[in-house]
């Protein structure tokens, strides 16, 4: 027990400088050709004449190969040609962004409707809370999510609870807030951090993060159309590496909503974001060890059924669909780029050790960024690599 | 050590205005003969009303209509009855919370509504309660909602500081915060490409949040139909405006915004100088400041006297030379509009109008339990429930 918790620190031979395959460029939750995208579970084709009928109609439909940017962008030219009330703003939107999501919509749409805005992010969010409650669908950029706390006031205090405290007259459903988060591997103190659980409390706003191309397509198109105000959460390292064949028709994905990828009985994986591929590498490794790791994973272990969640909308969060996989499979492991303490992770293993508590069989382990702010060089260190999430996955099936 | 205070600069000494502004109720003049009480009359407004920072004065010499008056009277009287009834209803701990009454600064909210149109929009933060009522609400609807009660015009869930009509975009608790939703409603309103103005309110107090001026930035940058307005009544909570701001001329803290200072305390300066503010931004100028100078009889809240950093005397004297609604009842007076009785009787009706209303309040419902969940999130996509504080509270949409 002791190796495998020493694991991440111990003398042990560190891994390949480019990490253990799979890695995101060869993950199989990346769906990539056109079959497989088009029978995404959860697609709603928003053309379609019957809901439910999805996966029928993949006939006619195409795809194209982007990475998560140019999803995004897709989305938001999606939005901005069926929607005349659409406008997008952000610091550099007109520019493309400094992660190139917006490239060339001001050309396409006009620099009225896609424009920069100073660096006022208290501001760009007030701002966008006025425009929203004229009834305009505002997408509003902050170019980083650390940056989003300048805008903590507005979001929690105004957008929140615009509707609310109006008793329903007003609302602000058409706000989105789209920002950049989780690590990047060399981002610092304000380039790497993920702020979604200091927003848990604010009942009034849901807090979306997508895993891929296709995921963010379909869930920023259901977050913007949502009737409620959304941060949108998008992990900035996959902005380049998650390609996928995305469809081009206009679809979304319902929001509340969290996706099983991986099914399995006997310990449950939750994650979101970016740490979803490093939950599937670790999976990979737990059943094929590689050489530096065959002594330390016991064979018992190695043919354990881990079933992987990717939690997709972190407020309000699926409590069925997580509630009904530990009740199945006895164990729980949190994995967050946040750091543990107070985290999202913290809500969940709170909720599930009363609603599972006498199904458990370990308690719930969180695997998260430690308690401390997300420092240069020691970044690799502090996210929860697939070192870490398997030493929590070994330590929580041999509780 | 004694050197060092030899070498101390001398203070800066204060340098009074060139021209410091008026803040007088009653110095309108007469420049017509009334004859015809149905027909518009010239006055000239008092040269001191106003100040101007980059832009022109508002024309001195304007028309105005015995009808007007006496309708701008009767809001005022109504506005102040209800106040006065929220001080009430608070004292006998009918009103809980937080209340913020805006008496002595009728000229405002009365001359702000009869200076703009319907289909413009207004937002504030903290005194809104007569906003609310001239933006098409009702006296009733506002104590209901002070009352927690389901005729509330936020169905008891919002309180003083959260009132909202069709065109006025309410009360905001967080002060400051309504500056930048201000200039996002009227951004919409030049994409739409309609010819209305914004009015967005904050006092003295606010005006030193960062946030204000990131709006100011905004909406010069983009020339948007805003107007910012300052309502300086010399105290942001309980510190004065010398005390909180460097620069205590708030009309002219929008760098390259033209500003206006008015006096917020004569009706006629006030809603001319709406007017000229309404036009200047819809006219495509960009947005402008406005800065009324007022003043607030009652304290910060009810729970401040307001009497520990002014003096009595200041606000009583105050009240005996610049209150807002006698100047203008002396105006009507003077100017052979309407006798002493007929003002009584308005204030007699005003006062009768506010009872009635407070009773109907009184009388409304406490909000059901069942409304403790609703509006959180759009009907339909909440969340499959939600947390009360005990098992048998969770709530289940």
């Amino acid at each position: 027990m002791q190796s495998f918790r020493r694991l991440a620190s111990s003398s042990e031979a560190p891994p390949p400088a480019d990490g253990h395959l799979p890695s995101v460029a060869t993950s199989k939750l990346l769906r990539q050709n056109r079959d497989q995208a088009l029978r995404t579970p959860g697609l709603r084709w928003t053309d379609e004449v019957e809901p439910g009928l999805a996966g029928n109609i993949v006939g006619g439909r195409e795809t194209r190969k982007m990475n998560t940017y140019q999803s995004v962008r897709d989305a938001l030219s999606t939005v901005l040609s069926k929607d005349d009330t659409a406008v997008v703003f952000g610091e550099d939107v007109a520019f493309g962004g400094v992660f190139r999501c917006t490239m060339g919509l001001s050309e396409e749409f006009g620099r009225d409707r896609i424009f920069n805005t100073p660096l006022t992010e208290q501001g760009i969010v007030g701002f966008g809370i006025g425009l929203a409650s004229m009834g305009h669908t505002a997408i509003a950029e902050i170019q980083f999510a650390d940056y989003v706390y300048p805008a903590f006031d507005q979001l929690v205090n105004e957008a929140a609870k615009y509707r609310y405290r109006a008793g329903g007259q007003f609302n602000i459903g058409g706000l989105t807030v789209r920002m950049p988060t989780m690590a990047v591997g060399h981002g610092g103190l304000y380039h790497s951090q993920s702020p979604e659980g200091y927003f848990m409390g604010a009942s009034g706003l849901k807090i979306v993060i997508p895993r891929s191309p296709i995921q963010c397509k379909g869930l920023l198109l259901a977050s913007i159309r949502d009737p409620n105000p959304v941060l949108f959460m998008e992990p900035k390292i996959l902005y380049r590496s998650a390609v996928e064949q995305v469809p081009i028709d206009d679809y979304t994905i319902d929001l509340g909503k969290a996706e099983t990828l991986i099914p399995g009985s006997d310990l449950t994986v939750l994650t979101w974001g970016t740490p979803v591929y490093h939950c599937e590498t670790a999976l990979h490794m737990l059943n094929t060890p590689p050489p530096g790791l065959a002594d330390v994973i016991p064979q018992s272990l190695r043919g354990a059924k881990i079933e992987l969640i990717d939690l997709r909308t972190i407020l309000p969060w699926d409590m069925q669909t997580v509630v009904e996989s530990v009740n199945r499979t006895g164990r729980l492991v949190i994995v967050h780029e946040a750091s543990v303490t107070a985290g999202v992770g913290a809500e969940i293993a709170a909720e599930v050790q009363k609603r599972c508590f006498l199904k458990l069989q370990a308690p719930v382990k969180r695997v998260g960024g430690w308690d401390v702010p997300a420092a240069l060089q020691y970044e690799k260190f502090n996210m929860p690599d697939t070192i870490r999430i398997l030493d929590g996955i070994l330590e929580t099936l041999s509780y | 050590m004694a050197s060092l205070a030899r070498l101390r600069l001398p203070l800066a000494r204060r340098i009074p205005f060139a021209r410091a502004i008026q803040t007088s109720a009653d110095v309108t003049q007469l420049a017509d003969n009334i004859t015809d009480h149905s027909k518009p009359f010239s006055v000239k407004i008092h040269e001191e009303s106003y100040r101007a920072y980059n832009c022109d004065l508002p024309s001195l010499d304007v028309q105005v209509s015995k009808d007007e008056l006496i309708h701008m009277y009767r809001d005022m009287q109504t506005m102040r009855r209800m106040e006065m009834a929220a001080d009430a209803l608070y004292k006998a701990k009918l009103i809980r919370g937080f209340c913020h009454l805006a008496i002595g600064q009728e000229a405002v909210s009365v001359g702000l509504e009869h200076g703009i149109t319907p289909e413009d929009r207004v937002i504030t933060a903290y005194r809104c309660h007569p906003f609310a009522v001239m933006r098409g609400g009702t006296i009733k609807g506002v104590i209901a909602e002070l009352l927690g009660r389901q005729a509330g015009m936020s169905n008891g869930k919002g309180g003083s500081m959260h009132i909202f009509t069709p065109s006025f975009f309410g009360g905001n608790g967080i002060v400051g915060a309504q500056v930048p939703v201000g200039a996002g409603i009227a951004f919409a309103q030049k994409y739409l490409g309609k010819k209305t103005a914004t009015f967005a309110l904050y006092g003295d107090g606010a005006s030193n949040q960062g946030q204000v001026f990131e709006a100011f930035n905004m909406a010069k940058l983009w020339d948007l139909p805003c107007v910012f307005v300052c309502e300086n009544n010399k105290y942001g909570m309980g510190t004065s405006a010398e005390r909180s701001s460097s620069n205590t001329e708030y009309f002219t803290r929008g760098d390259k915004i033209p500003g206006l200072q008015v006096n917020g305390m004569d009706i006629i300066a006030s809603r001319n100088a709406v007017q000229y503010a309404r036009k200047w931004v819809t006219e495509g100028n960009g947005p402008l400041l406005m800065e009324f100078v007022t003043y607030r009889y009652g304290g910060h809240s009810m729970s401040d006297p307001g009497t520990t950093y002014r003096t009595r005397e200041e606000v009583q004297r105050m009240r005996s030379t610049q209150d807002p609604i006698r100047g203008l009842q002396r105006y009507i007076e003077e100017w052979g509009l309407a006798t002493e009785q007929e003002l009584k009787q308005i204030d007699k009706d005003a006062k009768a109008e506010v009872d009635k209303a407070v009773e109907e309040a009184k009388a409304s419902p406490e909000p059901e339990l069942k409304d403790l969940w609703t509006d959180i999130y759009y009907k339909g996509t909440e969340p499959p429930f939600m947390r009360g504080r005990e098992r048998e509270e969770v709530h289940y949409y």
